[in-house]
């Protein structure tokens, strides 16, 4: 893969769009260099505001901006984001209030941050609230189209944004984000791997080397948890027959669970599921901890072959 | 009689409605929080029928002064104030807690709009609150924000989290009022876990303190015109007040914090509250005299 980053697509995209939508508020809980929120303090200054270390008043502060008919982005760290203010995060969905939460540095990318900073279910947590919508994306595309989307389509909603500088796998010229819809970003007929977050460059590596196996491999990448997008989901089982799912988050209740919850109802077949078991973390250079805890690209090779032999066995039981 | 002291007479005959309104609905409902609903009756009725800016026939008019029920657990005050005050049919009170009505037993925007927010899990009002403050100060608007806090919600750290940031951003047009009723569900507060100083801690806070008896409509008025007056600095009304204030059974009562009203009670109450108009009348008939 082509390594192409871009530096801050979070942040920089906020400041960006500061200009075009007046109503764009930040609310910051002394995070403002973590979530790059410092970009946008700089240039709007009269709409920013620092509540210091308070996670809770910090959702609080954005649901009564919110009905007050500002959008708002707010954000800490991802483990925070979720397991901290899963209350108030409750009165900000119930109410429909426009307020974006930044869960930063989800699961494993907090690295060295260890076990306390690496929330692991913030997506099970989010995803299971109800007029949420819940996003995770793999590279600086969609990151950015997120950002752009968020402010065009009010409601709550909880984001993952990877820290500091992002891969750009899907070209941004012919893509823009929607919620509940995936991008096929490579097309296979052995095993679809369904990624997001952090997974969807380790997808396309895996799916580079299943190729020298023979193994052709469909890469979809799925930033939009919630809502998700079914068809494309049905479509993996239908043409493909086994699905591997690939994210940087606990096993439990995440995408995996999310595209099971799709494939038992609608088209059963295989899913094999990459993620972090159900354990917490330590610190670590991100890629040592996704060897260690099991979300590197070569487990994603060995998931994939494992789905292939399901679906052999699937097929022949089937029959 | 002037007009001052004529207005003070009607705001006191709107409490003995309201609290008749709070029986009645609880009675009906088999259940509510009457404590904490008959010790905020005054506040909320200077608040809706007196200091507020709203239009009843147009609940999202922009320029309104806001209301955010933190102890969101005392909604029969608040819809009867809300009903009488003209948001809704005064008939719908009586779909109180019923299955499928737009009057939930914890406050809820989503049924009812004419709310400013849901609430129910205590010590989040204040920094809702603050977040509408600072929309304002962008927005250039002046309305203020009233916020109606238990004595209970000082517990919760997020009350501390939301003073700090009140005081931190200077925002004056918070007028909140903490209902001193002095119990909680298991006890009294000082038993359960001491809030007291007060005054103090809200003062070291940063905010303008003030002290009233909760149950003097006169008071509460004279401390929200001198909020009104002082700049620069969030302000909260400690209102000292009785839980289960206006009948007899339930005053100073914690058990009374969430319960239903029998028969025989609703009757004994209602004839308390009647007994409390004739002497209000017979008040207004004494001041006309002189």
């Amino acid at each position: 893969m082509a390594e192409l980053n871009i530096e801050k697509p979070f942040g920089k995209t906020l400041a960006k769009l500061g200009d075009r939508y007046t109503n764009l508020v930040v609310v910051d809980a002394d995070l403002q260099r973590a979530t790059e929120t410092s970009f946008f303090q700089a240039r709007f200054p009269d709409r920013y505001f620092n509540v210091g270390v308070a996670e809770a008043n910090m959702v609080g502060i954005s649901i009564g901006l919110a009905l007050s008919g500002k959008t708002v982005f707010c954000g800490t760290f991802a483990c925070f984001a979720s397991q901290r203010v899963c209350d108030q995060v409750a009165i900000m969905a119930h109410v429909n209030a426009n307020v974006r939460l930044i869960g930063i540095e989800p699961a494993l990318s907090s690295g060295n941050n260890g076990a306390t900073h690496q929330g692991m279910a913030d997506l099970a947590m989010m995803r299971a609230m109800p007029n949420m919508t819940v996003c995770d994306p793999g590279d600086a595309t969609e990151t950015i189209g997120i950002v752009e989307y968020m402010l065009e389509h009010p409601g709550p909603a909880y984001i993952r944004v990877p820290r500091g500088k992002a891969p750009v796998v899907i070209d941004p010229e012919s893509y823009a984000f929607q919620a509940g819809k995936a991008k096929r970003v490579r097309e296979g007929r052995d095993v679809a791997i369904i990624a997001c977050g952090i997974m969807l460059p380790r997808a396309i590596t895996a799916a580079d080397q299943l190729a020298l196996e023979g193994i052709s491999a469909r890469v979809v990448s799925m930033a939009s948890i919630k809502p998700i997008d079914e068809n494309e989901i049905i479509s993996a089982a239908q043409d493909v027959g086994c699905i591997v799912t690939a994210e940087n988050h606990t096993i439990l209740g995440g995408l995996g669970s999310a595209v099971a919850e799709v494939v038992t109802q609608d088209c059963p077949v295989p899913v094999i599921r990459v993620g972090v078991a159900d354990c917490f973390g330590e610190i670590g250079p991100v890629e040592w901890l996704a060897q260690k805890y099991g979300i590197s690209s070569s487990h994603i090779v060995a998931a994939s072959r494992k789905a292939m032999e399901a679906k052999s066995r699937f097929h022949y039981s089937s029959r | 009689m002037d007009t001052e002291v004529r207005r003070i007479h009607r705001l006191k005959r709107k409490c003995v409605e309201v609290r008749r309104d709070i029986v009645e609905m609880i009675h009906r409902a088999k259940g509510g929080h009457p404590g904490g609903s008959l010790s905020a009756v005054e506040i909320l009725t200077v608040l809706f029928f007196e200091v507020m800016r709203l239009r009843p026939e147009e609940a999202d008019w922009p320029d309104r002064d806001r209301f955010i029920l933190s102890k969101g657990h005392v909604t029969p005050v608040l819809y009867s104030a809300m009903a009488r005050r003209g948001f809704f049919p005064v008939e719908e009170l009586t779909t109180f807690g019923v299955p499928g009505t737009r009057l939930q037993k914890h406050v809820d925007k989503h049924f009812l709009p004419c709310v400013e927010v849901s609430s129910g899990s205590l010590g989040q009002g204040l920094s809702i609150g603050v977040g509408m403050a600072l929309a304002d100060r962008v927005d250039r608007r002046t309305r203020n924000i009233f916020i109606l806090n238990s004595d209970g919600e000082n517990q919760e750290g997020q009350t501390w989290e939301a003073a700090m940031a009140a005081a931190h951003f200077n925002l004056e047009k918070i007028i909140a009022f903490l209902d001193n009723n002095g119990l909680q569900t298991d006890g009294a507060v000082g038993d359960i876990m001491n809030i007291e100083p007060l005054e103090d801690k809200w003062r070291s806070f940063g905010w303008h303190v003030q002290r009233v008896d909760g149950h003097d409509v006169e008071q509460i008025i004279s401390a929200i015109d001198l909020a009104k007056g002082t700049k620069d600095q969030p302000h909260i009304v400690i209102a000292d007040t009785i839980k289960g204030k206006g009948v007899s059974y339930i005053e100073g009562k914690y058990e009374w914090h969430s319960h239903s009203i029998s028969d025989e009670e609703y009757g004994i109450a209602l004839s308390e509250l009647d007994a409390a108009e004739r002497e209000l009348e017979e008040q207004e008939q004494a001041a006309w005299r002189s």
